[in-house]
Formats: structure tokens, sequence, C-alpha cells
């Protein structure tokens, strides 16, 4: 764990943001995509290290806070209804459903456990032959692989009681709708390192030439971060526009081929509804065709009615950088963490829930 | 390990009686043969003392003339054993302990058992060597105790509670009116090992580690420390449920006043820390069993330290931050990096992240 010391390194930071004030000459609007990025760069207090000129805003790279609302149902729903063992990350449990959380589900009697990982599922559905085990499979391409060989898994094991609730979406489409949004006006981009260590950065390239913006791809420590900065203000200031990548430790320029093939293996491209922002094309990924057998959305009765999300929460403008957190008239008030409105007040990765934990009193005597 | 060594001996002089049943089942907490049985059975031999020798209703004893304190806590973690102790010990320790954050040392607990049918005698006589260690160690004695058992499915394997009386150590001023701007906040050893060891070992979530829990009791080390300091210990907190961090919030809240935390200065075992950032934990929010929190006199802090340094498992004691008139209510923490953040009370359990 000695890169955790490295990257958190004080004096190094220190000098990185020093640079960074002596390069900034005007006002620039990055944002980061990733939610761990906004975590980090709040909780370690780097926001305030930055010139007033850069502005940061909080990117859609939060898998909890852009799964939909009706796929939260649809999980409360089997948990509930089907009785299955409703397996799930942690941070999706909190998140409100029209109705209920995971959390209050299980409350109310379901069977929903915390895994780190969709193996485990596997594993407790073997445990389980009597029982319907389903993963709520949420996340970017990062979580993708092991989602994916959880379902190679189960296939050669012939596990037949163990299907996963699919809720993948994928960065680029994501950067290019924030980019097609006419409110979001976003100079530069820090990419997300986990999601392009395994997907490589060859995705990128297209999206810098078309929009004509720096992406530097960034890690999550506190010296990632500030280099990452730095890295996009020096172009936005000589007026160039590349794809960099700060995370070189562990991003390589072809990511990782042997997941990369895991996911082409059992997951296709699809569209995909973001909660807040709404459909965006190309966007997800869906079981493909073989392993249907795998697929929770067609195992199990899941028509349940859609409801609409609530109008007082604006977690989309949010997620597209138009608006941060304390702009928002419920932040705090209606919406808390404990009586959320929307899913960024309680993802781990979401702005609402970073600013409200580690800034939201500080405003407030400020 | 000292402490580890003195574990096994104990359970090596101690071998289970040989019994006619494996598993408790309903009929041991019915209050009638088999309930006799299993109070017969060598089982309670273990926790043996004159008071509870009497198998009275009640335990009746004479206290000198002062003031006492009295505390009550109920224990129903999963998994029951866990690296470094097991629930038991647990139960003893917990309730030792906050009899101590009052200033007072412990002498009487009682002991209330809520049963699971079906846990084996095994882990019930493990359970009971535990209590019967931590007992040792703090010097308690149990004086008196009840068993129920629930079918299976209406608990998880055991619960338990226990209450202590303990007498007010004559120097002890102890409360959160005395706490005041420029007071030190002291911490007696390292954070987050106790909630880390449990979660290392939680179904679904198991992973190789050799982080132990620091369940341990602390009368001795704050009965010393009164000894020495006396009036300038203000306040003493163990931060057990929630962390370091919820019992600084619920303290800024109380007294009004603002709390400023050196992030560097918090000592985290280098291990717990690594655990921490792949669980996506702060380790100021997570569970400790065998710590405390002193709340002490600006002149005394450094006199203070030193003394916790010396303390059983205290080297990693230290100074983490102090009491300011500065933004009241609020604990900010003065991040490594040289920035600031807001540390918030917990909403409830933390989660354990998607990636």
């Amino acid at each position: 764990m000695k890169y955790l010391s490295e990257y958190r390194d004080a004096d190094l930071v220190a000098k990185y943001i020093d640079e960074i004030h002596r390069t900034v000459t005007r006002p620039w609007t990055i944002m980061e995509v990733c939610g761990g990025q906004t975590h980090s760069l709040v909780k370690n207090g780097l926001l305030q290290l930055l010139p007033e000129q850069v502005k940061m805003v909080h990117g859609p790279g939060c898998p909890v806070c852009v799964t939909p609302l009706h796929q939260i149902d649809k999980a409360v729903h089997l948990a509930l209804a089907h009785q299955v063992i409703l397996c799930s990350y942690g941070d999706m449990l909190r998140v409100p459903g029209s109705e209920m959380s995971l959390l209050e589900a299980k409350a109310a009697g379901a069977d929903v456990r915390i895994l780190y990982s969709p193996l485990e599922a596997v594993k407790i559905a073997q445990e389980n032959p009597g029982k319907e085990v389903v993963f709520f499979a949420v996340g970017f391409e990062t979580t993708a692989p092991a989602n994916a060989l959880s379902v190679i898994h189960a296939q050669r094991a012939g596990v037949k009681n163990y299907s996963i609730l699919t809720s993948h979406v994928l960065v680029p489409p994501a950067i290019a709708a924030v980019m097609n949004d006419e409110e979001a006006h976003i100079q530069g981009f820090l990419a997300a390192g986990h999601v392009c260590a395994i997907m490589g950065v060859d995705e990128y390239y297209p999206i810098v030439e078309q929009y004509k913006i720096p992406i530097v791809v960034t890690g999550f420590e506190p010296v990632d971060l500030v280099q990452g900065i730095l890295m996009v203000l020096r172009q936005l200031e000589k007026g160039v526009f590349q794809l960099e990548n700060q995370y070189s430790r562990i991003v390589r320029p072809e990511g990782n081929p042997e997941a990369r093939k895991i996911i082409g293996q059992v997951f296709e491209v699809s569209d995909r509804e973001w909660r807040g922002i709404g459909n965006i094309p190309g966007s997800g990924y869906e079981l493909c065709a073989e392993f249907s057998d795998y697929d929770a959305n067609r195992k199990f009765d899941v028509r349940i009615p859609k409801v609409s999300e609530s109008a007082e929460c604006i977690a989309g403008q949010v997620l597209k950088g138009i608006k941060k957190p304390f702009e928002c008239p419920q932040f705090g008030k209606k919406c808390k963490p404990q009586s959320p409105l929307g899913a960024p007040m309680v993802s781990s990765e979401g702005a609402c829930a970073a600013y409200y934990h580690f800034l939201q009193v500080m405003e407030e005597v400020a | 390990m000292m402490v580890s060594e003195q574990k096994i001996k104990m359970q090596l002089q101690c071998p289970m009686p040989k019994l006619d049943f494996d598993i408790i089942t309903l009929g041991h907490g019915s209050g009638g043969l088999l309930t006799n049985r299993l109070l017969d059975s060598g089982v309670f031999d273990l926790l043996k003392n004159d008071l509870l020798d009497k198998r009275h209703d009640g335990a009746i004893f004479d206290v000198p003339a002062g003031r006492m304190a009295f505390s009550t806590d109920s224990y129903v973690i999963s998994p029951i054993f866990f690296p470094g102790g097991n629930i038991g010990e647990l139960a003893v320790n917990g309730t030792v302990n906050d009899l101590a954050m009052c200033g007072a040392q412990a002498q009487y607990l009682s002991l209330g058992f809520i049963l699971e049918e079906g846990l084996t005698m095994r882990e019930f006589w493990d359970v009971l060597l535990g209590i019967k260690y931590a007992a040792q160690q703090a010097g308690v004695h149990i004086v008196t105790g009840d068993t129920k058992v629930v079918e299976r499915g209406k608990g998880d394997k055991i619960f338990i509670n226990t209450s202590g009386i303990g007498m007010l150590h004559p120097r002890a001023d102890i409360s959160k009116a005395r706490v005041q701007s420029g007071d030190k906040i002291l911490i007696s050893g390292p954070v987050a090992s106790h909630g880390i060891a449990i979660l290392s070992v939680r179904q679904g979530l198991e992973f190789e580690t050799s982080i132990v829990s620091d369940t341990a009791p602390l009368n001795r080390t704050v009965t010393g420390m009164l000894d020495l300091f006396g009036e300038h210990i203000h306040l003493l907190h163990d931060p057990t449920r929630g962390g370091v961090a919820t019992v600084l919030n619920e303290l800024a809240r109380d007294v009004r006043l603002g709390i400023d935390l050196q992030e560097r200065a918090i000592p985290v075992l280098e291990e717990v820390a690594g655990a921490c950032e792949l669980l996506g934990l702060d380790p100021l929010y997570v569970a400790n069993e065998g710590i405390f929190i002193a709340v002490v006199a600006a002149e005394a802090a450094d006199s203070v330290l030193e003394y916790l340094q010396l303390a059983p498992q205290g080297s990693a004691a230290a100074i983490i931050g102090s009491v300011t008139d500065e933004h009241p209510r609020q604990v900010l923490l003065h991040s490594k990096i040289g920035g600031k953040r807001v540390v918030n009370m917990p909403v409830g359990e933390q989660l354990p992240r998607i990636c």
C-alpha cells in the first residue's frame, strides 16, 4: 500500500498547485468524469487550493447515481415479490426507488445481501439450490468484467438459479452527451482512470477530435488529480487539444485485453437510460443472446409500472455539470442523506453526497 | 503476543465439561429441569465467585461511601467470533469501558444471555471463556445473570446484555460541561481496527488479513490517568459504533464548540488503512472497542500523552486535535494535503462501495 502515501504527498501536491497557479491566466471549466475523483477532490480539500479561475464541475461518472429509478424498482420487486436472494454492491442499497430503497426492502423482510464480488453471488446460488439468486450488475466498464465473469462461471458450473439484473453504462457516450448539451460549457475533461484501465484510451481520440477538447486520463489520489488538472490547463492555455494519460502507472493504451475479451463474450452494446439524464444511444451493455438465460429481465416477470422521477430533484443537471449541488433548492433541506430525493445524495460517488458530507456545514458557516 | 498467550493458557486450563447435550434447545431457557441441568453442568462454574454462587434472584453486597456509576449495553454482533476476540469479551469490555468513561472502576456486572436454539455448546463455551478472560483482565465480577432461549430463526446465535456498577474515582470530574475552547483531544491508540477485523470475517466480504480487533478493558489505564491528572481530564469517550467521527460530532453539537482535527496525527495501522481504502470506508467512522478519546486541559496534554503512550497497547496514542470556539458545532479536518473538510455525522452504517 506504499503508493497510497506517495500519491498523497503534501509537498508534491503543493508543488503542482503552485504550478497550476503560475499556469492559469484566465477562467477555465474542467469536468472530472468520475464520482470517485469528485470525492477525492472534495475530501482532500483540493478544490479550495485551486485558483479561482479554475472551475471544476462534477461529471456523470457515478454508476449508482445514473441507474434508472425503474431498475431499482425492479430490484426491489425481485427481492420482495419474487423472494430472490438479491445481491448488490453496498452503495446501491440506500438509493431511493419510487417506493423504497433496497435497504428498506431488506427491513421489510427481503433477503438483500451486500457483496464485493459477483462471483460470491454465484457461490451463494450454489449453496442455495432451492432459491433464485440475482446480482444487481451496476457499474461502468470497470465492473463489467467481473459481472461478465460471474455469468461465464455460472454457465460453466451449470448453476441455473443465478441471473443478473444489468444496468451497465459506458463513459465515452456520456462525455459526448455532456458536450452535446447546450447548457454545459465544459472546456476540458479528466477521464476516469479505472475505466480506461479496462478499456484503454482509443475510444477517446474521436471525442478529442470532434469536440476539440483536451482529455487527460487521470487517477484518483491527490497527486494524480492535481497533476491531471495541470495537464488539462497547460493544453487549454496553449490552445491545443490532445488525449494524454496521467495515470500511466495503471492505464495501458490498449487497456486490459483479457477483460475486454470477457466483456465482448458476454455483453453487447445497447441503448441505455440514465437516471436524471435520459436515454443515451449506445451507452450501455446488455447480456448477449448466448447468455440470455442469465438475464433476470427475461427470467422473471418484472413488468412493473414505470414511475417518473421526482420533479424536485435536479440530479440530471448536477450529473451533467450544469449545476452544483449547492444550487439545488432542496439541497440539505428536503434532500438529505437520510431522506434523499435522488441518488447523488446517497451514493459514495455522488456529488451531492460529497458536498453534504465534506463541505456543507463549512459553507453554512462561511 | 502476551495477550493471546494468556488467552490460550486459560483455554487449556478450562476444558469444556462433559455434557449429555451438544446444542442449546428451547428447554434450556424454560426455567425447568433442562435449565437446571445447564446451570449445574459446570458450564457456569467458569464464572464462579461468592456472590454468583448464592444463586439468588439478585446479588447483595456492601459498597463504600461515595459516588457510583451505572451503565448497560447489549451486544448483537455478527459473526460472534472474530479475529482478536468474541462477543463474550466484547460484552464485558464494553460495559467496563462505559463505566471507565464515567471515571469509574467497574466492580460488578450482570450478564444476560438470549440464546438461539441450535447454538452449539462448544460455541457457548468459547463465549463464556471470552467472558471469563475479559472479566479477569478487568478485575470485575459477574454477580448475577439470566439465560433465555428463543426459537431458531428468532435470534442470531447469541445476544448478550451486560450492566455494571462501579465506584467513581475520587478525582474524576468528567462531564461535557467541562469541555472548553483550547482543550486538546487525545486518542489512546490506533483507530478502526475492530470494525475492519469484523468486516474481514463477515459473510460475503471475507478477505485475508492479520488485523485483529482492539477489544480490551480500558479501566486500568483510565484509573492510572485519573490518579495522575484528575481534574485535568475533562471528558472521556470510547468511540465504538460510528467511530471517532460520531463521538466528536456529538460532542461539538452538545457543547456548541468547534473541533479541529489533524488528519496527519490520527493513528491508523497501515494494514487497517489499506483495508479501509480497498473497502471504501473512512477509518474515522469505523468502530473501535479498545481505545478512548480524552478531552484534556491544554496544559496537561503533553504529560497525559506521555502517560498514554506507556500504557498497554498505547504506543500509538496521539494528540489528534483541539477544541475551538470557531466554527461551533462542527468538526473540521485539516487534511494531510493541506486542505480542509467537514467531518459530518454519519447517516447509518457505512456501506462498502461499488468500485
